[in-house]
Parts: structure tokens; C-alpha cells; sequence
């Protein structure tokens, strides 16, 4: 396994009114090559500020704090300034966002935009970078592709869109591609498009995924490893097949009896109660221990990441009496 | 007992701008018919553009029909004047998917809910706050908020604002558009058993419009199925996911993400997109589509009429030998 990105220990802190707050506070990960980690969590669990890092990209006044670490193969990302950090974006991780109408330009033909996307990276003609879009059209799967590279993003479906975003994702050829809620925008038939889309393109290139989704039934089948985040933390992160086996944490384990099921029989569903509180309001200790059904004395002091069976951990101290998955 | 029964429904759009009267009209919806009993929840589920939220709009005289008949509780709502058609809103109320563009960002939450009481003469002076009171309660909501504003509301508490300003003139039957669908599962989980005791201890009536098959199994024991306008297959939940005779909720059924990763079905991806609703295909409308091994000539030719085939009713020529969703 080639290892291509690395984080550690990241922390993204926004001023608040007094001090500041830490939306992603202590976030580490790895990607290997060829690999599917998702990053699941719900809004506000700072999964796409995650991401947004990863390029440099978290929007001002927010920052990554010192200390924090994103080594992409041999280059420290955060050690990058100006034109080095632009030839990482789109270069070395691409990156496709939820709503694609909103990063595509309206005026300009998707040929264009692909095309554009392909000098910027590599030294090609006009006529080589049109022909190379022409490509990659059809490799995300756009029927007609040639009729389709003089065609405006606003006439195109939203599936199409999105497409023509991995395109343009892809034409840099990216060793890592995240995305970003991809299908959350689209409906079910057109999302089993993209995300089979996404799967072959992973297989046939060897891209290493980042996938964000609030969504656990696309995990399933298709990310080799999961992290689930809550409060700006991962809370637990395993194999696919061992987190779904096994759900550890309470947090995860509220999460998969809130969702609804299309087969086996229909019980009522047993939400986490409460809400999540918003960054500056997280408790001391652990994070979900207001809302958590399990928790006890030891929580009031933060867990760390904790073994729970072979390269399966939780942020829990219940992971020490080896019940892990008991409820 | 039937409590609205709808005929033919059709509702156009015509296209508007400049060109106004050039263009065919969308045609949203294309003759619906439908009952819903008391107490009952009947699904309406389809993906954007087939015509479900006109459906509920359209019934309920938020957007005047084209054609068709809705006669709720022995009243032909399409031949109301206003001031019949107000009163009667007293009964049929509609939650919105997202409640806070529904919700006067300047109108205090006990203000909102308190209108629909004064409007329909329901409670006077104190009695009214009281009220207001109660039904945030039953919404599992703090009676003291209802002097606070929308915007000091997370989503799933807005949601739950709007239920209870649905609820404040004790209708008798509820369209729930896309209720759930903006929020994140936890929270989605805690309003879909919020609806289900709120219909259980009022007797309520639901008309439940959603694109997602494992909601709508958890909600209503009955559903039906749109593509461009129609009603496709229509029957109870559990028979019409289990022996889908539409080729359309056979595909619609496969794209449903499963949180299981031993259990990943073989999808049926299906090519291209929605047809335009303003040029839909002759015959079948799904036939452009459609990966019925049976698919003919006659798909092109004949519409096929809604009609009971085993265990569900569907609008295939071919419904008895539609090949069942594998795994």
C-alpha cells in the first residue's frame, strides 16, 4: 500500500465572541492509494471543514492552528505558499463539491471549462486539451459527448452537472479525489449513476477517495474504511464491514437506529435525543455525553481513541470494559 | 372511510416570460387519482419534476388545478368560492420541507402559531397563548419559546414549529411535503415519530410526499408511485417493495443506498435522464428508459392504464412478467 496523504492532529479554529472556537479540533487520518476512507458525520460534525483544509481552502477569519499536520506523499501542505499550493489544488487532490450549478461558470461552454482545466495543469494545445476533454466527458459516462462539449452548465440536468464536475475534478489527473456530499443534491436514480461513476473511476486510476456523506447506506458496498466525526472529533473509525458488524460508539450506534429502514421489519426508529450543540457550547469530557444513553462517571473526562477490535477504535471509555457494541 | 378523494387531477404551467404562449406547458401533473381514508397516511413518492408537490399544492388550492375533482369530506374543494375554500383550510393544512422560508422571520413562534387560532375564531385572549402553549408541548417543544424568533431554531425544532402551526387549527388532514428530507437522521428520525403519535393520538389523515422509499415504509402503510406526471404503481408499502410490478419503482427500489454492506443489491442504473414535463414521450412515459426485457412497440404507442396487477396496481403493459429486483 502507497501511503498519500497523511493528517494529523488537525485543528480549524473561527473567532468567536470571546475566544476563539475549534470546529475541527485534533482530526487525524490517512489515504492510502486506491483507497475509500468516508468521513461521516451530521451537519455541523465538521466533516466538509475537514476537507476544506486539506487544500488550504477554510475561508477567512477561520485557520489551521500550529501543530496541526497534512502531508501529502513527501510535501507538508501546510508549509505551501502561493503558487506550490495552487499546483496542489486540482493537481494532486481534486475535488468535487454538492451543488455543482454553483462551482460551474454559466457563461462559459463545458468543453471550455474542461479544457481550461487541463492547460492549467499540463502544457497541451488548445486542440489536445479540447480533444482530452472530449475524453474524460465520455469517461464520466455523458451520452453524446461530443454534441455535449459545446453545451452551457445551464443546460444540463443536475446528474449531468455533476459529471462534467468530476471532469474537470479528473483532467488534472489527481492522485486523491474528495467528495464532497457528491449526490446529496441529486435524486436516488441519478445518484446510483454518479456513485458507480465514482467506483469505477477510483478502480480504473488508482485515485486514492475522500468521501463526505451524511449518508450511511452509500458507505456500505463502497468506502474500504469509515470514520464517523461528531462535535469536530473523529468518534470512531473501523473497516466498512467491521463498523456496520459492530457499531461502537453510542453516537454511531444512535445513528444507525435513526435511519429508516427498506428491508426487515419496521419498529420505531430510536432517534438520539437532543441536538448537536454548535461549536464554543461542546461539554467537557466527552462530547455526546448530554445526549448519551450510556454515559457514566469516567466521561466527564475526554476519551481518547480507543481499541476496540483489529484497526477498529472509538472515542469512548466504555471501549475499555470491552462492551463496545453491546447496545 | 375515504376522507378526500381525488379524480384526474391535471395541473399545466403555462411557461411564462417574453415568449409566454410560444412554449408547451409543463405539464406537472397528468391526471391523478387517489383516496385517502381517515387516519391514514398515503405516500406520494417520485423523484423532482414528477409531479408529487404539485399534487399536494394542487389539492389543497395553494396553486389552482387545470382539471380534475378533490372532494374532501363531501365538498368539491375545486368549486369553492374564497370565502368557503378559507374556512375549509381549517381542516386540511400543509408542513412544508423547509420550515423556515414558511415561518415570518419577524413574527415571534407563539405569534405564528397563535394566527391560524384568531384567523379561524378558535380561542380568544388568554385562552390563545394557552393554546399556543399546549401544542408546543405536544410538538416536544418548550412552551417558553414562543417568544423567540425562526432564526433561534435549529432545523429540527423549526420543523417542529411548523407541525404545530399545521396543527393549530386542528385540521383533519395534513400534506407533509418532503418534511423530513432537509433534516439530518437523528433528527429526521425524532419528526417521523413525532408525526406518527401526533396521527395516532389525532386521528390524523397524512398525505406524505417524499423521494425516499425507507421513509416512506416507516410513515405509510400505502403509497404511490409518480414518474412525469402519473401515477405508476400505486399499493401497500410493504407489497409494493417487496414484488414491485413497475419497472420504474423496480429501479427506483434498486437505487436506494442499503446501510448494509453484506446486503448491496444489484443496482439497475438507469440511462439518461428525466424526460422535459413539457414535451413528455407518447405512450409509456417511462418507456425511453425502460429495461423491461419485454419492452415493445407498444410502449411507444399506448399509454398504459393504471390497473390491478397482483398485489399493487401498475401502469405496465408488461406488469405481470416485470423481472423482480434482484438480491
Amino acid at each position: 500500500m502507497t501511503r498519500v496523504l497523511d493528517v494529523e492532529n488537525l485543528r480549524v479554529s473561527f473567532p468567536a465572541a470571546r475566544d476563539r472556537v475549534y470546529p475541527v479540533d485534533g482530526v487525524s487520518f490517512s489515504l492510502d492509494r486506491g483507497e475509500t476512507l468516508a468521513l461521516v458525520g451530521e451537519s455541523g460534525c465538521g466533516k466538509s471543514l475537514t476537507s476544506l483544509a486539506l487544500l488550504r481552502l477554510v475561508p477567512p477569519p477561520g485557520r489551521v492552528e500550529e501543530g496541526s499536520t497534512i502531508r501529502l506523499g513527501d510535501t507538508d501542505v501546510l508549509a505551501l505558499r502561493g503558487e506550490a499550493l495552487r499546483r496542489i489544488r486540482g493537481r494532486r487532490i481534486g475535488m468535487v463539491f454538492q451543488d455543482p450549478m454553483t462551482s460551474l461558470n454559466p457563461v462559459f461552454t463545458v468543453g471550455d471549462q474542461i479544457a481550461e482545466g487541463v492547460r492549467a495543469h499540463f502544457p497541451v494545445s488548445r486542440g489536445e486539451a479540447r480533444r482530452r476533454a472530449l475524453e474524460l466527458l465520455r469517461e464520466v459516462g455523458i451520452p453524446d459527448p461530443t454534441a455535449r462539449l459545446d453545451a452551457y452548465p445551464h443546460q444540463l440536468s443536475g446528474g449531468m452537472r455533476q459529471r462534467v464536475m468530476i471532469a474537470i475534478a479528473l483532467s488534472a489527473e489527481p492522485e486523491i479525489l474528495v467528495a464532497d456530499e457528491p449526490t446529496t443534491a441529486l435524486d436516488v436514480t441519478v445518484q446510483a449513476q454518479i456513485l458507480e461513476v465514482l467506483d469505477r473511476l477510483r478502480d480504473r486510476r488508482g485515485m486514492a477517495v475522500l468521501l463526505i456523506t451524511h449518508d450511511l447506506g452509500i458507505v456500505a458496498g463502497r468506502a474500504d474504511r469509515v470514520a464517523v466525526m461528531y462535535a469536530g472529533q473523529i468518534v470512531e473509525e473501523a473497516p466498512t464491514a467491521a463498523l456496520f458488524a459492530r457499531p461502537s460508539h453510542p453516537y454511531t450506534q444512535g445513528l444507525f437506529a435513526s435511519v429508516p429502514r427498506i428491508t426487515g421489519p419496521v419498529e420505531r426508529l430510536s432517534p438520539i435525543g437532543g441536538s448537536v450543540p454548535p461549536p464554543g457550547a461542546w461539554p467537557s469530557g466527552c462530547r455526546f455525553r448530554p445526549r448519551c444513553p450510556q454515559a457514566f462517571d469516567k466521561s466527564e473526562t475526554m476519551p481518547p481513541l480507543l481499541p476496540v477490535g483489529p484497526g477498529h477504535r472509538m472515542r469512548c471509555w466504555l471501549a475499555e470494559r470491552g462492551d463496545g457494541g453491546a447496545g | 372511510m375515504t376522507l378526500i378523494q381525488v379524480r384526474d387531477l391535471v395541473k399545466h404551467y403555462e411557461s411564462g416570460g417574453l415568449f409566454r404562449g410560444s412554449a408547451p406547458p409543463v405539464r406537472a401533473v397528468q391526471g391523478v387519482s387517489f383516496e385517502v381514508a381517515r387516519g391514514e397516511t398515503l405516500a406520494l413518492v417520485g423523484e423532482s419534476g414528477c409531479g408529487k408537490s404539485s399534487v399536494g399544492r394542487t389539492i389543497l388550492r395553494l396553486q389552482e388545478p387545470t382539471s380534475g375533482s378533490a372532494v374532501f369530506e363531501g365538498v368539491e374543494l375545486f368549486a369553492l368560492d374564497r370565502a368557503a375554500l378559507r374556512k375549509m383550510r381549517r381542516r386540511m393544512q400543509i408542513i412544508f420541507q423547509d420550515p423556515y422560508s414558511s415561518l415570518n422571520p419577524r413574527m415571534t413562534v407563539g405569534a405564528a402559531i397563535a394566527e391560524g387560532i384568531e384567523i379561524h375564531r378558535l380561542a380568544s385572549g388568554k385562552d390563545v397563548g394557552r393554546r399556543v402553549g399546549a401544542l408546543l408541548e405536544e410538538v416536544g417543544l418548550d412552551p417558553a419559546y414562543a417568544g423567540r424568533y425562526p432564526h433561534e431554531f435549529s432545523g429540527g425544532q423549526r420543523q417542529r414549529i411548523g407541525i404545530a402551526r399545521a396543527l393549530a387549527v386542528e385540521p383533519s388532514f395534513v400534506v407533509c411535503d418532503e418534511p423530513v428530507s432537509a433534516l439530518d437522521v437523528s433528527v429526521q428520525a425524532q419528526v417521523l415519530n413525532l408525526l406518527a403519535d401526533l396521527q395516532r393520538e389525532r386521528g390524523l389523515s397524512y398525505l406524505f410526499i417524499a423521494h425516499d422509499l425507507a421513509v416512506v415504509r416507516q410513515i405509510a402503510r400505502r403509497v404511490a408511485v409518480m414518474y412525469l406526471g402519473r401515477i405508476v404503481e400505486e399499493g401497500p408499502t410493504e407489497e409494493l417493495l417487496r414484488e414491485p410490478r413497475h419497472p420504474y419503482t423496480v429501479a427506483l427500489l434498486s437505487a436506494v443506498p442499503v446501510p448494509d454492506p453484506e446486503r448491496q443489491r444489484s443496482r439497475i442504473v438507469l440511462g439518461g435522464d428525466l424526460p422535459s414535463p413539457s414535451s413528455p414521450p407518447p405512450g409509456c412515459p417511462f418507456h425511453p428508459r425502460c429495461f423491461h426485457p419485454l419492452r415493445s412497440e407498444r410502449c411507444r404507442a399506448e399509454l398504459p392504464p393504471l390497473r390491478p396487477v397482483a398485489r399493487t396496481s401498475a401502469a405496465c403493459h408488461y406488469a405481470e412478467s416485470t423481472p423482480a429486483p434482484a438480491g
